[in-house]
């Protein structure tokens, strides 16, 4: 798998790290606990369309945000995450 | 010798004779020749055992998806198991060994198990060896193993080198046989760059044995060059494509020298990078099956071709066809070149005329009824449609089938793939056999493999195992190093009718990666030994070597462990020493494996109060403080101390393993939770080299290195403080004022290659270098934490630092370690341990239980060490309602090594702990 870094061009799946689900929001400090327990616990597993947020640690130290097929692999999109969470 | 081989013809090179061995006796082969095709030209057709019967077997094919002929190569540590002859190139000096056999091939004394066939049937294991379940490891494993099985790997290290390569080109074409060299001339022609790859030593596929066609190949052969020696074209022989991956990434592994030979490298593992790939692996000829197929000399007709017109070898002398195809003419006219009686065409199809090429040749209508022989097929039974019966005496057998389409790389790999097929690998795989599918014959075999027969399809369909997926485990149909090349197509044919299913609707089973069975060092590369991965070493590392030090490896990095001097004969006497020598005068450390990121800006304060549970954006500059962090579910993640050195300038410090895991986390919530937040991260872990300084005349040896001596005066410099300073006469540096020991200590941080001159100057001056051990055996009387207590299980609250928690702001991780049960005082927390049995220690790891009531664990033990301070073994751990309990006697319970030590629950601050020492 190669990932298209919007900074350094395509890269090899091993200069990055994926953390996930890149749709959650963290609640507010006084959230209810519920919200909280659904925030860092409870992901959804979607077999196909998902947007992911991916490291790129051994390159540039960007976050970024890729839509991507979890049944295909295919990567529709990469972008920098910065400033995309709100 | 070779009484097989045909004066003339074929692609051998009769000037180059080459020498090898076959179970110990001496042949001659040709330079060009398998060593399959120079076993037959030397007459030995019977080449190995059958999985589970021991059936003696010959060759079927003359290509890697050849079943039967496996053999194990070379010698010592350079032997290997279960090449497939047919694919194994000859080379001068080859030594080969059949396989499967207890004793030799011919007196094969497990041949037994043919006899208990009926009982070894589909799912046998299951079936038979139920009970008693003791008798499984001891008695049935073993025995099935030694009987049934493959060639025996090497037991010595291979001593061979093998590499890895990544190869980027436009188009990947895999197979260069006339499809696969006409797409490679093709895409160059249109601009491309080039990768073709081919698994056999020439290219030229199914051509390299059609004499028709060798001067259109020689042409494709020779624009091919052309192209290669114009630098446009990359083409690598003897190359397995092994599977299609993600993102237009292939595998493949390139064999460069032959199987059991010298020198290194032998094998490099290829990562291909293609824009697109262009499959030209051609088809594979499936075998017919009937009652007592899988004798020696019983071989598929393209097989039959190959050796007489590519080798020049006569599989035999007097054949017979056995075909349910229109059309044999190409193996009719090999088997006149090769000089080879052809007695008979049977011919299984329900067809008015007989089939092309059949040309005066006998033709019966039928089936093949039976085989005889026994190292060498001598006779087959033929049953004419119109229920006569005969024998005809035949020494080869040709089985001329179907041929179905090579695609198991497209269905192995990804959806989506960018592959095309062209040539024989397009061609449709509808073609269904027009052989009896109705057999149930026990000896009529599907897989030559793993023995697999006609009856053992009809006994998993009768027992529900009518899907291929299951018929596939439950027979093990297709599950052999061959993947089923020449047997799950006929095995979902019977398997068809057996379940009553038409063909078109059973789907093959999933094809998976590696495509051929691969070298466990080619997987490896250079990832070995001393390579397996990075020696990362710390800025001391070489004067440390130099010093003799004792080396741990601790995560990614190489950390001194102690030093030894003199006359001490362990680790232990070594790091007590050093231990006391911080306690009583003064020691230094390498500590900067610590990870350390330095944050600029004016919400850097801002940045680390939502990162760290305590608070920072109120620290003086010149100041430093020890500081908590949580994950965001509650649980401790990390420790460290931050220092500010300017109003918008802070350096943070983590743990040596929790490095890079924490700077990803400072990015994550720089870029993605707060991005309005003004502040930039730099990891400079490599670049400072950071020496703790300890001891009560750590001040006075440090002033001796320190520009500015009164820089570093008590009142100007008290404990908790920080300061960039010039030391070693004008070298850069940043100073702090912490204490990991207990002792009054710095740490002293110098650009990264100054390390090994700090350090020598630093034992010049006096300082006793300590390591890793004399480093746990200081931070454990003191009860610091370190991983093994922030091990991921553990909150702030049980590791007592529970008050480090601000109430007056938000940090990731507060409000989920509010929940009420995160802060129960009946969690495991942390306390001190000492051993109640003089110099016995306890295990880190050890559970804490009451008396001997090892039924339920109340704790564990997390550290231990020798401390010299209490003179005897101490431990942390954590423990249930631990800080209630202390005075309460308990026993550290080993369960591994049986072992138990009574130990006393004790407060974890075994030394100073009003913490004067280290206030100074």
């Amino acid at each position: 798998m190669r990932i298209d870094c919007p900074i350094c061009g395509p890269r090899m799946l091993e200069e990055f790290f994926l953390y996930g689900d890149a749709t959650r929001r963290r609640p507010d400090a006084d959230a209810p606990i519920e919200t909280w327990v659904d925030y860092v616990y409870l992901r959804d597993n979607p077999a196909g369309a998902h947007t992911e947020y991916w490291f790129h640690g051994v390159g540039c130290r960007t976050w970024l945000k890729i839509e991507r097929d979890t049944v295909t692999h295919a990567i529709h999109s990469v972008s920098p995450a910065e400033g995309t969470a709100r | 010798m070779n009484a097989f081989r045909l004066p003339n013809g074929g692609r051998i090179d009769r000037t180059v004779p080459l020498r090898f061995r076959f179970d110990g006796r001496h042949y001659q082969g040709f330079q060009g020749d398998t060593l399959a095709s120079a076993l037959l030209a030397n007459g030995v057709r019977l080449v190995g055992r059958s999985f589970k019967y021991h059936r003696p077997r010959g060759f079927l094919t003359a290509d890697d998806s050849e079943p039967n002929g496996l053999a194990e190569i070379g010698i010592g540590a350079r032997r290997e198991p279960n090449i497939k002859m047919p694919e194994c190139e000859l080379a001068d000096g080859l030594i080969a060994s059949s396989q499967n056999r207890l004793g030799s091939l011919r007196h094969d004394l497990l041949a037994f198990n043919g006899l208990a066939a009926p009982i070894l049937g589909a799912g046998f294991y299951y079936k038979t060896f139920m009970w008693p379940s003791s008798f499984w490891e001891r008695l049935y494993e073993p025995v099935i193993r030694r009987a049934a099985g493959l060639g025996r790997a090497a037991t010595a290290p291979d001593p061979d080198v093998y590499e890895k390569a990544t190869l980027h080109c436009d188009a990947l074409i895999i197979g260069c046989g006339p499809a696969g060299l006409a797409a490679a001339i093709d895409a160059v022609a249109a601009g491309a760059r080039v990768l073709a790859c081919e698994r056999d030593f020439e290219t030229g596929g199914s051509w390299l044995s059609h004499p028709d066609r060798a001067a259109e190949l020689a042409d494709l052969q020779h624009r091919a060059v052309a192209l290669v020696d114009a630098g446009s074209l990359t083409i690598l022989t003897r190359t397995h494509v092994l599977g299609a991956h993600d993102g237009g990434i292939y595998s493949a592994v390139e064999k460069i020298v032959s199987d059991g030979q010298g020198p290194s490298p032998r094998q490099r593992l290829l990562r291909i990078v293609a824009g697109r790939a262009i499959l030209a692996t051609g088809a594979r000829e499936q075998p017919l099956v009937f009652r007592n197929n899988d004798r020696p000399g019983i071989m598929l007709a393209g097989a039959v071709r190959t050796y007489i017109d590519r080798f020049a070898v006569r599989p035999g002398t007097r054949a017979a066809i056995y075909t349910d195809q229109p059309d044999i003419a190409l193996t009719v006219e090999a088997l006149k070149r090769g000089g080879i009686d052809l007695a008979c065409i049977v011919d299984a199809r329900d067809a008015a005329d007989p089939p092309v090429g059949a040309d005066g040749v006998m033709v019966v209508r039928g089936c093949i009824a039976d085989t005889r022989g026994g190292e060498q097929l001598k006779s087959v039974t033929v049953r004419g449609a119109d229920g006569t019966s005969r024998r005809l005496d035949c020494d080869l057998l040709i089985m001329a089938g179907r041929s179905l389409p090579e695609r198991s790389l497209y269905r192995a790999g990804p959806g989506g793939t960018a592959m095309v097929a062209v040539g024989g690998a397009a061609q449709s795989d509808g073609a269904a056999p027009d052989w009896p599918i109705d057999t149930i014959d026990a000896k009529a075999f599907v897989d030559f493999q793993n023995d697999v027969t006609a009856a053992d399809i009809r006994a998993a369909a009768n027992e529900g195992f009518s899907h291929p997926e299951h018929l596939k485990r439950y027979t093990t149909l297709g599950m052999a190093t061959d993947q089923g090349r020449t047997s799950s197509a006929n095995g979902l044919a019977l398997l068809s009718k057996r379940a009553g299913r038409s063909q078109g609707t059973l789907q093959p089973t999933q094809a998976r990666w590696p495509a051929v069975p691969v070298a466990i060092g080619a997987l490896a590369g250079h990832h070995r030994e001393a390579a397996f991965r990075p020696l990362r070493r710390t800025p001391t590392d070489q004067w440390a070597e130099q010093r003799g030090a004792a080396f741990t490896n601790t995560g990614l990095w190489r950390r001194a462990s102690y030093f030894p001097r003199g006359s001490e004969t362990g680790w232990l006497e070594s790091a007590v020493r050093e231990a006391r020598a911080v306690r009583e005068g003064v020691g230094f450390c390498d500590v900067s494996t610590l990870g350390k990121y330095e944050l600029f800006g004016p919400d850097a304060g801002t940045l680390l109060d939502r990162v760290y549970a305590n608070m920072f954006s109120s620290l003086a500059v010149g100041k430093a403080r020890y500081g908590i962090m949580l994950r965001e579910d509650g649980i401790a993640y990390d420790d460290g101390t931050t220092a500010r050195l300017a109003e918008h300038h802070y350096v943070m410090t983590t743990s040596s393993a929790m490095a890079e895991s924490v700077g990803r986390n400072l990015e994550y919530c720089r870029q993605i939770l707060w991005p309005e937040l003004d502040v930039v991260i730099v990891p400079v872990t490599e670049q400072w080299a950071q020496v703790a300084i300890a001891g009560p005349q750590s001040r006075a040896l440090l002033q001796q290195i320190v520009d500015d001596p009164s820089s570093t005066a008590g009142d100007v410099f008290p404990h908790m403080s920080a300061r960039n300073l010039t030391v070693l006469g004008g070298t850069e540096a940043r100073l702090f004022r912490l204490s990991f020991s207990g002792e009054m200590a710095f740490e002293l941080a110098v650009p990264g290659q100054q390390g090994n001159r700090l350090a020598a100057e630093l034992e010049a001056l006096g300082g006793t270098p300590y390591g890793l051990e004399a480093l746990n055996i200081l931070r454990l009387e003191k009860g610091h934490v370190t991983g093994a207590e922030i091990d991921g299980r553990n909150t702030a609250f049980d590791l007592g630092l529970g008050k480090m928690l601000s109430k007056k702001k938000d940090f990731i991780g507060r409000r989920m370690a509010e929940r009420p049960a995160l802060n129960e005082s009946a969690r495991p927390r942390l306390v001190g341990l000492r051993s109640l049995r003089p110099d016995v220690p306890m295990t880190a790891g050890a559970q804490l239980v009451v008396a001997d009531d090892v039924g339920r664990p109340q704790g564990w033990v997390s550290s231990i060490a020798y401390s010299p301070a209490v003179a005897d073994w101490i431990g942390i751990g954590l423990l249930e309602h631990g800080p209630e309990r202390h005075g309460e006697e308990l026993v550290a319970w080993n369960g591994l090594q049986g072992e138990k030590v009574a130990v006393v629950v004790v407060d974890p601050i075994f030394y100073d702990p009003a913490g004067e020492r280290a206030r100074g």
